[in-house]
């Protein structure tokens, strides 16, 4: 009962406010915001009033009726059937349930509400007709006043469909245009109005504007012009060498995102292998668990989204730490529990890894279930970068590249310039002197092996955000890595990152000639050969410790 | 009759444990044959025909375990690859069962498997050809893997890679070749692998007497395999693979051609793996990718590695300790199967790095120095860890 009593003060409080709004809004005294005026005219009205109230709009208002219109367009605004006086908006939520929200008269804002049903509240109809209208005027609208990016956005938009309604508009525009890309793109649908309508001397005369867009507009417009233009040989050769020069450039924009795709692929070897680089090429040790502690990291990425719901944005900035310290201290509790007893006993090592792999994963199976979770991605990791109509790279791609490269470096800094990484060159070098000298080979072996699960630890993070997280997900990595550790050539760290970003670039490069699944046989029988000819990888460790 | 004398007649201890298995096999398969076919089922001596099958694939296992011991135990080789040499013999017995269906498939397609109709495949793929004719099948089931260890290798041994760089080549051989396979282009039915046998050699599959009969030629061979293994380890041949075992660059300065050696003990247990597979499918009435995942062939070193490596009789005993437990241990606790697996597998690697066979002899040394305080035991001991 004691319980209970916020709760109650809670609801209490929630039903005033509630009232409050209520009297608010039927309050007569608030003036009502000449939107709302025009909008009261829909319910009664037929399409060509409709119409009209459109025209109103767009006279009206600057940028305020915009959500509105686009309201519209998405078939989202309602009146009551009652009193025909009240605007609401309906719009799905993410569950598939109906969200119902007010229009403030005074303001034309959004009040979210319960008290009203949907049973109640009609929709607003449109046509084809008047939804080409809406666009239309969307567009229009934004191309005055709105922000840069959106006075692009509606240049864009009225590239597929230009007539010369839309291209006066935008010749108006342009007169009071200060930004240049988006003059450019105005001149260019200016030029695609003239291609489209013009006599042939306008359409020689536009070509030069349109030589280097690769909007899939401009394309088809010109494969028209080209269709239609049989009889006029100059202007039919001139637009054919446009469309070549177009064409050329979306090949080239097309082996630029096959090169995105493979170093992204290349990116994702690297992390996956960068650890095994330590374990295995520095130290010497097959650690066939490796894949597994990548999934550990993952599995680390998922429990600290779980533990912070409230902050998706930022959970995988703590989770990256986190996974670093899980798959770390697992590490080092493998190498002191087992792998220091089978010291020069490689391919014991390597049986008794992979015991401990399969004991991780069925520990993640009876914890996690077998199926497979979902890892969300912050806001600000998923959209992509549209550097032009053609290519655009996803940002989760280009962090996970970047990110590699980061670890990289750090990996490097710390071999090459700490006392860490002193010990480690010098243990892998030559074990008997090290000891001799006086390092602590044990603790150093720890360290070693600790940094190297720690680091497959992160790259499980940013495989999270690429697949599923399941108990398997390491397994699928393992031997890709190995052959990636093999290939650039072992205790060689510069050689895994050569290794992983050729190995990722040939996979995709093959993949549309041969199809995935062959593409990875290839690369595997490759790698194979390669061994044969170069036991020692691409960069073979000099000098008499590597025997 | 030489051949049986030598192989019975090399080594006391080697001759002990080859009586030993060879009469084991023969008792036992005679048992639960005559049990299976001559008794009643309501009979308390009574061996069901499920037994029966399971007793088979552990002794095609048995036999797979032998091979990859062969390797391994006398030549250093580990390789993390022979589920693929298994799997193609497999899937060579595979392919005459399913040519042995005829129009008795769900199409009735006389010439086509079903699974080619329902590609909508309309000739038989070239390499189909002649695998109706079992001799043909039999031939191609063992050369085909055969061929493949010969260029492998050929390759590896060639350019003197060895220890964990082959176990992961051999490693990513089999899992290129799963992945092949799973491709429906490949023509060997893709996921779904080849099923639905329905006889061999005009033998229905699932009568007891072609069980009884399956199982009794897969002890026959187990027991041959290891005879033939048993001579080749004592003979010269098998000297100078464990010479190579032990001191390989040693033995190549005396002037053996080490690479040759290894090329074919690795085609000789490739074939071994091969007759394995072609065995286990009619019994287990299946063939599908998943056969050459590399875990598989892992596995199949921990059956060696807790047997003891290095003893034939060893790697035969850990196949069947294993995947008796295994059988076991899936039916009460299906979850706990790789639990128990993995631990298997450090335990056996810290505690006992020779093996069952390694840990019995060492106690039956320490149990005859004490009664008769006699030279010979250092001397056994000897014998049994090489």
């Amino acid at each position: 009962m004691v319980r209970s009593i916020p709760i109650w003060i809670l609801s209490l409080l929630l039903c005033l406010n509630a009232g409050r709004l209520a009297a608010e809004d039927f309050d007569a005294v608030v003036e009502t915001h000449p939107v709302y005026e025009l909008l009261l005219q829909l319910p009664k009205a037929s399409f060509k009033t409709k119409n009209q109230v459109l025209k109103g709009l767009q006279k009206l208002s600057g940028n305020d009726a915009v959500p509105i219109m686009e309201m519209w367009l998405a078939s989202e605004l309602y009146y009551d059937k009652a009193s025909r006086q009240q605007i609401y908006r309906v719009s799905k939520n993410a569950e598939g349930k109906f969200d119902i929200a007010r229009l403030l008269r005074a303001d034309i804002s959004l009040v979210p509400t319960q008290s009203i049903d949907k049973k109640l509240l009609k929709k607003v109809r449109t046509n084809n007709k008047l939804r080409k209208a809406l666009r239309e005027a969307i567009a229009r609208t934004t191309l005055v006043n709105g922000s840069e990016s959106e006075r692009l956005q509606a240049v864009n938009a009225m590239l597929a469909t230009i007539n010369s309604d839309s291209a006066q508009l935008i010749e108006a525009a342009l007169e009071n245009e200060k930004s240049g890309e988006v003059r450019e793109l105005m001149q260019v649908a200016l030029a695609l109005h003239l291609l489209i309508d013009g006599t042939p001397e306008q359409q020689l005369s536009a070509l030069p504007q349109l030589q280097e867009r690769l909007e899939p507009a401009v394309r088809s417009a010109l494969n028209n012009a080209l269709e239609s233009a049989e009889a006029d040989s100059r202007l039919s050769l001139a637009l054919s060498n446009t469309l070549r020069k177009i064409e050329d450039r979306i090949e080239f924009y097309g082996l630029v995102e096959k090169l995105f795709f493979g170093l992204s692929l290349g990116s994702v070897f690297l992390l996956a292998a960068i650890g095994l680089a330590i374990t295995f090429g520095v130290m010497g040790v097959i650690n066939m668990a490796h894949g597994e502690m990548i999934m550990l990291g993952a599995y680390t990425t998922y429990v600290v989204q779980l533990l912070m719901p409230n902050h998706l944005e930022y959970s995988i900035l703590v989770a990256i730490p986190a996974a670093f310290v899980v798959s770390g201290l697992v590490g080092v509790a493998i190498e002191q529990g087992v792998i220091r007893f089978l010291h020069g006993r490689p391919l014991e090592t390597l049986l008794a890894t992979f015991g401990i792999s399969l004991i991780l994963q069925q520990l993640v199976r009876t914890i996690f279930t077998p199926l497979n979770r979902q890892v969300a991605s912050p806001e600000w990791m998923s959209g992509a970068l549209e550097l032009n109509p053609v290519l655009s790279l996803t940002y989760n791609r280009l962090y996970i590249l970047a990110f590699s490269l980061l670890v990289f470096g750090i990996l490097m800094y710390i071999f090459k310039k700490t006392n860490l990484g002193l010990n480690v060159r010098a243990v892998s070098q030559n074990r008997a002197m090290a000891k001799a000298m006086g390092v602590k080979t044990q603790w150093v072996d720890a360290m070693t092996f600790g940094l190297g699960s720690g680091v497959a630890g992160v790259a499980g993070v940013a495989l999270s955000q690429l697949t599923n997280v399941g108990p398997n997900l390491g397994q699928s990595y393992i031997i890709d890595s190995f052959m990636v550790v093999v290939f650039g050539g072992v205790g060689n760290l510069l050689g895994t990152l050569v290794g992983a970003f050729s190995l990722g670039v040939t996979n995709k490069f093959l993949e549309p000639v041969t199809g995935a699944v062959l593409a990875n046989i290839l690369v595997l029988v490759f790698i194979i050969l390669f061994i044969q000819k170069r036991p020692k990888g691409l960069f073979p460790q000099k000098g008499r410790a590597a025997e | 009759m030489s051949f049986l004398q030598r192989a019975l007649n090399a080594g006391r201890f080697g001759r002990q444990s080859t009586t030993w298995v060879v009469g084991l096999l023969f008792a036992v398969t005679l048992y639960a044959s005559v049990c299976n076919l001559l008794l009643p089922p309501e009979s308390m001596f009574y061996v069901s025909t499920y037994t029966i099958t399971l007793l088979g694939k552990y002794l095609c296992f048995a036999l797979l375990a032998l091979s990859v011991d062969v390797v391994w135990g006398y030549c250093g080789v580990l390789s993390l690859g022979h589920g693929a040499f298994f799997a193609l013999g497999g899937y060579g017995m595979g392919m005459y069962l399913m040519r042995q269906i005829g129009d008795r498939g769900v199409y009735g397609n006389p010439e086509l498997p079903d699974f080619m109709v329902f590609l909508n495949w309309d000739t038989l793929p070239w390499y189909w050809y002649g695998m109706d004719q079992f001799w043909f099948a039999m031939l191609m089931a063992v050369a085909v893997p055969g061929l493949l260890a010969f260029v492998f290798g050929w390759l590896a041994f060639r350019s003197r890679v060895t220890g964990v760089y082959l176990s992961i080549m051999t490693q990513a051989l089999t899992y290129a070749l799963m992945l092949a396979f799973f491709r429906n282009e490949m023509g060997f039915g893709g996921n779904n692998g080849l099923t639905d046998f329905k006889e061999l050699l005009g033998f229905d599959l699932q009568a007891d007497t072609t069980r009884v009969a399956l199982f009794a030629v897969t002890a026959m061979l187990l027991a041959l395999a290891f005879l033939a293994s048993r001579f080749i380890m004592d003979s010269r041949f098998g000297r100078v693979i464990v010479a190579i075992r032990d001191a390989e660059p040693r033995t190549r300065f005396v002037g053996y051609r080490t690479d040759h050696y290894k090329v074919w003990l690795f085609v000789y247990s490739a074939a071994l793996a091969a007759i394995a597979g072609a065995l286990y499918v009619p019994q287990v009435g299946i063939i599908n990718p998943g056969e050459f995942s590399p875990i598989n062939s892992i596995e199949v070193v921990v059956w060696v590695a807790v047997g003891g490596r290095g003893t034939l009789y060893g790697a035969i005993a850990g196949a069947l300790l294993v995947n008796y437990a295994k059988t076991r241990f899936t039916a009460i606790m299906p979850d706990g199967w790789l639990f128990a697996l993995g631990a298997l597998f450090v335990w056996v690697t810290l505690f006992l790095p020779q093996g069952l066979a390694g840990f019995v002899e060492k106690q039956l040394a320490r149990f005859k120095s004490s009664s008769k305080t006699g030279s010979s035991a250092s001397d056994l001991v000897e014998e049994a860890s090489s």
